[in-house]
């Protein structure tokens, strides 16, 4: 019997949730259920070792609902009282409905897990839009457990090993797929950057974006934005989102041009070395979680920064 | 197309203070979920198309018919209040429970609306468990909802992909904040909201029972520490040469 269910949707998961399990003392005995169709699964259970799927499964994806269904029906099967899932829309989604199924409890966007008294798992998530860590355990028998993606040592390889089909029945379901459209994915990962370029709403002239990009480049940084800047405006992919529901960054440093400092936004570049922020408004809240403040209209400075930092040093 | 939108009474996160790390929530006003008055703006938007009706829901302890006016004000019809202790700090299945049972009193619904995360907590966790309660189809991150006949034509927002869905309903969903901008209601309709009618039930009232709640149990809630300096930048000059000595490439 194994205490850990891990379910990825797509290979690239798979690590993640094997070391965060691995973190909690779930060796090599934890289960995986693997969600792709059966070449995929066959290819995961060569690197990642014996894994579950459920045949057909694959074709249904977009219905949370029998996902759910199925997912219940795989917990049950093998016992696992901990199902850990990534804390991806998809997971996140899929996670209430399988929790309540299960009577289970259920925690999402989990950063961090340790063991606290009695062996009881203790989950650190974002609380308040980011503003507190909550430290959170679950308290029923069965526990849905959602991991934010990045936040955990991906596990070495196990394999090879067998895919074992699951045979759960598989809930017809209601929603149709009518299509499905990849998104043309940005092929910079702001959360693996060394160095960030934020923008904010206090860069109200799009044209100015050429200047911070020149200045990205003088520092060797990527540009990032807010979630206004790429939802509101459109004028950055989403990919590009600093925080709570965009991506947590680390880079060594992080320079915010016009941001407010709204907790959830600081919550995705609290982790950063060296934080610089430019504004207008000394009272702005990002102030207090700078190492360095410029207090300047990015109108009036933008341009004659730009240029001296092209210019290079000396 | 009758439509129930849940809107979660949230305090204000930009008037909650730290205390020693911990955050002070006395005396923070409740507000409407950020995210939640996207979602009522799309019904609004299908209200008018269908010529439907909207019923509000909202779930807390508190006192909600001020907080629940806004909401009134941009569109909603009426209102059911479920208010009870037992729901401060509730966790996601009892606010879950509560909301069915809502449901339920309000009669048959088409389309039940959700935002993807409550301004405070951002579990995207109430939407699919009252899917499940209530034996419904589901769809998370919605970017857009149009009506089709019978159909009704979703689509679905993830990280690498765009599914377009079918369902018809009943259905729930939860949306993107970037589905609609909430409107800013006029002063027509804020005079106008206070004629709508907001009822106020418990959860004994709605037959919500104590054993509805799924445990989940919060040790500590502490804001991460910072100390950093905030050192002040004094001229363009000064802050060029800042740059390059802390970017990480040496700055070009
Ligand atoms: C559930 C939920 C999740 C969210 N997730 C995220 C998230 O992941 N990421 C995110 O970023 N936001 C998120 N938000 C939104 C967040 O609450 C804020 O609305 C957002 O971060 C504000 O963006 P901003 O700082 O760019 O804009 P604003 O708050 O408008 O700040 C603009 C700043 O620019 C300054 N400024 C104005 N003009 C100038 C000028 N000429 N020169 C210099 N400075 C100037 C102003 O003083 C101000 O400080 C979320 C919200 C919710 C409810």
């Amino acid at each position: 019997m194994t205490e850990f269910l891990a379910v990825a949707w797509k290979a690239g998961e798979v690590p993640e949730l094997l070391g965060a399990a691995g973190t909690l003392g779930g060796g090599d005995e934890t289960a995986l259920l693997f969600l792709g169709g059966d070449e995929e699964a066959r290819q995961a259970a060569a690197r990642w070792g014996a894994l579950h799927r459920i045949p057909g499964i694959e074709t249904r994806l977009a219905d949370t609902g029998s996902v759910a269904g199925a997912l219940a029906g795989a917990q049950k099967a093998l016992f696992a009282p901990v199902v850990l899932l990534p804390s991806t829309r998809r997971g996140k989604e899929t996670a209430g409905r399988l929790a309540q199924i299960l009577g289970a409890g259920v925690l999402t966007d989990v950063h961090r897990m340790e063991r606290g008294e009695g062996g009881a798992i203790c989950c650190h998530r974002y609380a308040l839009g980011g503003a507190a860590v909550s430290v959170q355990r679950i308290g029923t028998a069965v526990q849905v457990i959602a991991l934010d993606p990045g936040s955990f040592e991906a596990a070495p390889e196990r394999g090879p090993g067998p895919v074992n089909e699951l045979s759960v029945p598989l809930p017809e379901g209601s929603v149709v797929l009518r299509e499905a459209r990849p998104r043309v994915r940005d092929t910079v990962d702001i959360a693996a950057a060394d160095c960030l370029v934020a923008v904010g709403l206090g860069l109200d002239r799009k044209e100015d974006l050429a200047l911070v990009e020149r200045l990205a480049r003088a520092v060797g940084g990527e540009i990032a934005c807010s979630k206004p800047v790429a939802t509101d405006r459109k004028w950055l992919p989403e990919d590009r989102i600093i925080g709570l529901s965009g991506k947590k960054c680390r880079p060594a440093l992080a320079v915010l041009l016009g941001i407010s400092g709204q907790v959830q936004f600081t919550v995705g570049i609290r982790d950063a070395k060296t934080i610089l922020s430019v504004n207008t408004d000394e009272n702005a809240a990002i102030m207090t979680l700078s190492d360095y403040v410029f207090i300047a209209d990015l109108r009036e400075i933008l341009p004659e920064l730009a240029g001296k930092m092209d210019a290079g040093p000396g | 197309m009758r439509i129930a939108v849940a809107m979660k009474p949230v305090p204000d996160l930009l008037q909650i203070r730290m205390k020693d790390r911990r955050p002070v929530l006395e005396d923070v006003p409740v507000v409407l979920g950020a995210i939640d008055r996207s979602a009522l703006e799309i019904a609004v938007e299908l209200k008018e198309k269908t010529s439907g009706h909207i019923v509000v829901l909202m779930a807390g302890d508190g006192r909600l018919e001020d907080t629940v006016k806004e909401a009134l004000a941009a569109g909603a019809d009426e209102a059911l209040l479920i208010r009870d202790a037992r729901l401060n700090g509730a966790d996601g299945s009892l606010s879950a429970h509560a909301l069915a049972a809502g449901v339920r009193k309000i009669g048959p619904v088409d389309l039940l609306l959700f935002g993807e995360g409550s301004t405070d907590n951002y579990s995207g966790q109430v939407m699919s468990r009252v899917s499940e309660i209530l034996g419904i189809p589901q769809a998370g991150y919605v970017r857009d909802i149009v009506v089709e006949g019978e159909t009704l034509i979703v689509t679905r927002s993830l990280e690498d992909e765009e599914e377009i869905l079918e369902i018809r309903p009943p259905a729930a969903f939860s949306v993107l904040s970037e589905i609609r901008e909430p409107r800013i209601p006029s002063v027509t309709a804020i005079l106008k909201a206070r004629k709508k009618p907001a009822t106020v039930l418990s959860l004994d009232e709605l037959g919500v029972g104590t054993g509805s709640g799924a445990g989940v149990e919060t040790v500590s809630t502490l804001a991460p520490m910072t100390g950093r300096k905030g050192e002040r930048i004094p001229s363009l000059e000064e802050l060029v040469r800042v740059l390059r000595k802390e970017a990480p490439g040496g700055g070009a």
